[in-house]
């Protein structure tokens, strides 16, 4: 109940990802199920951004600021599959 | 820094000569959470120090209540900036539970039902530094908040004071925790502002 | 849709208040000009930030409630005022017209309408989760889309029906370019309602045209409590899991 859908990562990953990644596709690195990022469990009230697996909770992302730096951790996501624009 | 908002004060916050650098008092106690709250059966808890060696001391929940413990009033400091002064534990002193315990490792890994992890200095959980709390402010402690115990070292960042602690392995090398290997410091003096990597 | 088409990261942006409108008695739209700004595709949202003056930031993500075509620079978002909220009270009586506003956006692709889309949609929206559906709606007419939707919003009361006149005014532009919409009350009923106010539940979700073989899209806002709700008794009705797209309001928003 404590937690908020992928969309809410969209703003902190959009700024290190040239492409929208909640309509991502990607693969739980624990269980192997797939799905929209947009369907994981997100965690914002912590000192970083934390998405979970909606089939098994364990962590697929995890996103910390500050001022001027980001760490990204995606081993969660064994494999992400993102929409891109097709080529002129 | 953003642009101003004109009108815009934020939540109630004072500075204070007794806050470390870039803190604000709080008068909550906010929440902050990695992932799902645990919900640990008091009659299936238990704790375990784990030494370099590999032996092991554990305590379940009734052996745990039955080491001295005591009460403890502290100011506390999360990394997210907002600060609590004076709130009130009880809880078992860190060198209690290592005193029957033979190492010679230098550091420390707490771990927790849920599987947050943290770092640091053996040194830093003794002499009076650290304790599992299991009370707050009165009354037992609620799993939002760690209960039925969390680790509680008040002079690092908060986030060091690991909730719903279950183990505390002692290590002859330095093993970084959940948040010090995504950025947050190593050590976390809130007095240095040590929160993140290089600070 | 207008992100998929524009590769760059976001960044903040800076815009101005140009109009204010209130909704209901705790509810205000607030439409902004915002120099730079892409479009957007409805149902995507903004994260806002206030600063004051000691540098003390707060930031919340609120959901576009205009669609987005040939508007260019304007965008306009309804924000509900939360009791205790931190960033909800200036949003919705501090700030006036003139005064800018930080924001960054648009933010997300997956809670998103597309109007190429022929599958019929089932909106349902709990309280002021109806700002990001109320944008699939305008989207829809915008496009002249004759696609069927269907908005299931639950409300305490009448009275805090947000654009209650438009709802009404978009329900009776007739069958194929209407919306049909079936509010569900949950504190106070209106007079000659049918039924004493109650929670949402599947009477109210199950309906020809929107069932679960007909496989709607099917978009969810609100509360995370409402959202948990209304997502298990779709999915329990025999709604596939992957047609059902929510957007929780956190404990955090406001």
């Amino acid at each position: 109940m404590e937690y908020l859908d992928g969309n809410a990562l969209g703003g902190a990953l959009g700024e290190v990802f040239a492409v929208d990644v909640t309509a991502a596709v990607g693969q739980c690195a624990s269980c192997g199920t797939s799905g929209a990022i947009g369907q994981a469990r997100v965690y914002p009230d912590a000192p970083g951004l934390i998405a979970r697996c909606p089939t098994c909770s364990e962590v697929l992302i995890r996103l910390v600021r500050d001022a001027n730096r980001a760490w990204l951790d995606l081993r969660g996501i064994s494999c992400l599959q993102l929409a891109l624009p097709a080529d002129r | 820094m953003g642009i101003v908002s004109p009108g815009f004060a934020g939540r109630r916050r004072s500075g204070s000569e007794k806050l470390p650098p870039g803190q604000y008092l709080v008068t909550d106690f906010p929440v902050l959470s990695a992932g799902p709250t645990p919900r640990v059966d008091t009659r299936k808890w238990e704790l375990r120090i784990r030494t370099e060696t590999g032996q092991e001391h554990s305590w379940d929940w009734d052996s745990f209540l039955r080491l001295p413990s005591e009460d403890i009033t502290v100011d506390i400091h999360c990394v997210t900036k907002w600060s609590k002064f004076g709130t009130g534990w009880r809880g078992v002193s860190v060198d209690t539970l290592l005193a029957g315990v033979e190492t010679a490792a230098e550091f420390a890994l707490a771990r927790s039902y849920g599987g947050y992890t943290t770092n640091l200095p053996l040194q830093d959980l003794l002499g009076g530094q650290a304790w599992v709390a299991y009370r707050f402010d009165g009354k037992d402690l609620v799993p939002e908040h760690g209960g039925p115990a969390r680790l509680l070292v008040p002079h690092l960042y908060f986030w060091k004071s690991a909730k719903w602690v279950n183990g505390i392995d002692l290590m002859e090398s330095d093993q970084q925790g959940f948040w010090e290997s995504l950025g947050y410091h190593n050590y976390g003096d809130p007095w240095r502002e040590q929160r993140y990597w290089g600070d | 849709m207008a992100r998929a088409a524009v590769l760059g990261r976001l960044n903040w942006l800076v815009g101005t208040v140009t109009a204010v409108r209130d909704e209901t008695a705790t509810a205000r739209t607030i439409v902004l000009d915002v120099p730079g700004w892409p479009g957007h595709a409805p149902g995507q949202h903004v994260d806002v930030r206030l600063t004051a003056p000691d540098g003390y930031s707060a930031q919340r993500s609120y959901s576009i409630a205009s669609a987005s075509a040939s508007a260019g620079s304007r965008l306009e978002l309804t924000v509900q005022r939360l009791e205790d909220g931190e960033v909800s009270p200036y949003l919705a009586q501090t700030l006036e017209v003139g005064y800018p506003l930080e924001l960054r956006g648009p933010i997300g692709g997956w809670f998103v309408w597309d109007p190429a889309d022929p599958a019929p949609v089932l909106l349902v929206a709990g309280g002021s989760g109806i700002v990001p559906l109320m944008a699939m709606i305008r989207a829809r007419a915008a496009a002249d889309s004759k696609v069927p939707f269907r908005l299931v919003y639950s409300v305490r009361s009448p009275d805090t029906v947000i654009y209650s006149g438009e709802l009404l005014a978009r329900e009776q532009a007739g069958e194929s370019d209407g919306v049909s919409v079936t509010y569900v009350y949950t504190r106070t009923a209106p007079p000659g309602s049918d039924g004493p106010a109650r929670r949402i539940g599947p009477a109210a979700l199950t309906a020809d045209g929107w069932l679960p073989k007909q496989a709607p899209a099917v978009f969810v806002c609100g509360p995370t409590g409402y959202v948990e709700a209304v997502a298990g008794i779709l999915t329990r009705a025999g709604h596939d899991p992957g047609l059902i797209k929510t957007e929780r309001f956190g404990p955090t928003g406001g």
